[in-house]
């Protein structure tokens, strides 16, 4: 049942006990419970919006940096990871394989946030031996999320 | 000497004379009325609808897109691309356990609707009776009156999950009988039949000579026991017209896509009609069909949960609001019995649209034995049936009131 739960809320985090509960055949009571264990268990992190920041009127500057590193003899590459994670313009950072070892999203207010954050901070941290920044331009898609929706609907309002 | 005389019809003909008979006789569906009542009316949340309410995926619609940069604007075999049919052979092969010749034993159709044409004028000679469960999809009536066939209704009941019983078949059976027409899982009722119980009906069938079309375009829409062919049974091969088609699983109604798969002669029969009638099946329509077999399957299953997810919401509302109905366990329909509210089919449909704008189809749009009941699709978002349901349950409150 956790699984289909979370695919659930996954699809819409605001979806009301009273109707999980209908859809997955048990009680609202039972899925409060199942959610607070959830989120007990830091299983379910968080639950935020997805903002089309164009239609928002906000200018935000998004980057992806791809950063080489060198793993340490203790813990590969997790410490390092793990501090370049804390910054708070660090929205997800992750470890790849291929040519570069974390690559890591990032927000800024403006293009100045973001190149200082990358020179001042990210490339000076020792084991950090290159980064590669990419400025996003435009968001057609993100997470999950189509920014237009399909055409508008043309089904017939009743059929056999 | 000669007279003129003025020449005058015996009779004036009016364009209505023209018409055939066997046409005149047939009735305008009922949903057709119901239909432009709602298309009148604005802000319908609409429980009516008859197909999915996903889009196309988008990898199919690629595909049809890519047959059409590729030129591929031509006909086809009058059976359809042969790479479709093996496809399909290959399709029906691991999910029905059926073994199909894709060269001779395939024809890929316009729909399932053309199918069922093509099979009843194949094998129909006038006056042969044709047998049929109800409440049963709108055409099955009209079709076989079009193939000059004797339509023969057998009632199905809620009590009975609204599943065909052997003894009623047995019992509706005349010299006349040829064809019993198979529709599990039933549009509107969402009724299925067990592999048990048919093979009670397939042994009437083989005992009565009796030959089977089967529709089974919701086959892979079953919630619970996995789906069985009544053409995979002992003796059923050689009697049954398996009917098929891509419009519900894969969510492809406008691409006009279907199959029958059958022996040879029958479907040689079939396709005598079909290529004098249709010639093809439109060729985009077949590519995006075989990419569906190919790779659809994910997100046929991805779309099947949805709709079991929403069945679940749908029945647990309707039990809540004192409607007690069967659980559906195929399809995207619930039929949910009215008679506590003191209406008949018609009043409630008609009752609910007007008070709340809410769209449901009156029972008795699929045959006499729908009188009672109302189908509601559950293909239609989780957002709006959340209100849909808000919207009904305050408008049987209110029948209770009057």
């Amino acid at each position: 049942m956790d699984e289909a739960l979370l695919n659930l809320l996954e699809d819409n985090a605001l979806s009301k006990p009273e109707t999980l509960a209908a859809q997955l055949q048990t009680t609202p009571e039972e899925i409060r419970a199942r959610i607070k264990q959830l989120e007990d268990d830091r299983v379910i992190l968080a639950y935020k919006a997805i903002v089309d920041d164009e239609r928002a009127k906000r200018t935000q500057v998004k980057a992806v940096i791809e950063v080489r590193i060198t793993p340490e003899r203790e813990g590969g590459f997790d410490r390092i990871a793990h501090r370049i994670a804390q910054y708070r313009e660090v929205q997800s950072c992750f470890l790849m394989s291929g040519g570069f070892d974390l690559l890591v999203f990032i927000e800024g207010k403006t293009l100045q946030d973001v190149a200082g954050f990358v020179s001042e901070r990210l490339s000076t941290l020792p084991g950090v031996l290159s980064t590669a920044t990419h400025f996003n331009l435009k968001t057609y898609k993100q997470q999950g999320v189509l920014r237009h929706k399909a055409a508008a609907e043309e089904r017939l309002q009743v059929s056999p | 000497m000669t007279m003129h005389l003025p020449v005058t019809p015996l009779t004036a003909t009016a364009p209505d004379d023209f018409v055939a008979e066997h046409v005149r006789a047939i009735p305008r569906s009922g949903i057709r009325d119901f239909f432009e009542i709602v298309q009148s009316m604005s802000g319908v949340i609409s429980l009516g609808i008859g197909e999915p309410d996903f889009v196309t995926p988008w990898h199919i619609r690629e595909a049809a897109i890519y047959a059409l940069e590729r030129g591929k604007t031509g006909y086809t075999s009058n059976l359809g691309l042969l790479r479709l049919r093996e496809a399909i052979a290959d399709y029906v092969l691991e999910h029905y356990r059926l073994r199909y010749a894709a060269a001779t034993e395939v024809l890929v159709t316009v729909g399932v609707s053309e199918g069922l044409d093509l099979a009843l004028r194949a094998v129909l000679n006038p006056g042969d009776e044709v047998l049929y469960h109800e409440p049963c999809y709108v055409s099955y009536s009209p079709s076989i009156a079009l193939a000059h066939g004797r339509a023969v209704a057998i009632s199905t009941r809620e009590e009975d999950e609204f599943k065909l019983r052997a003894s009623a078949l047995r019992a509706a059976i005349t010299p006349k009988s040829k064809v019993l027409l198979l529709n599990f899982p039933t549009n509107p009722t969402g009724a299925v039949l067990t592999a048990a119980e048919l093979e009670e009906i397939a042994e009437v069938c083989r005992e009565h000579q009796l030959l089977v079309i089967t529709d089974e375009i919701y086959s892979e829409l079953s919630y619970g026991e996995a789906h069985t062919s009544i053409a995979s049974l002992p003796g059923m091969r050689e009697r049954t017209i398996f009917l098929h088609g891509f419009s519900k699983a894969f969510a492809m109604t406008g691409f006009r896509i279907g199959y029958a798969c059958a022996p040879a002669p029958l479907i040689d029969a079939m396709m005598r009609i079909h290529q004098y009638g249709i010639l093809c099946a439109p060729i985009v329509s077949q590519e995006a069909a075989l990419e569906a077999l190919l790779r659809g399957r994910d997100d046929m299953l991805e779309m099947r949960e949805q709709y079991r997810l929403r069945r679940n919401f749908l029945v647990h509302k309707f039990r809540e609001m004192g409607l007690p109905c069967f659980e559906p366990r195929g399809a995207f329909y619930l039929f949910v019995g009215i008679k506590p509210t003191g209406k008949n089919s018609h009043d409630f449909a008609f009752g609910l649209l007007k008070q709340e704008q809410v769209a449901v189809v009156p029972g008795t749009a699929f045959g006499p034995g729908g009188e009672g009941y109302v189908r509601c699709s559950y293909a239609t978002s989780m957002e709006q049936l959340e209100i849909a349901v808000e919207r009904i349950a305050r408008f049987i409150g209110s029948c209770g009131r009057q």
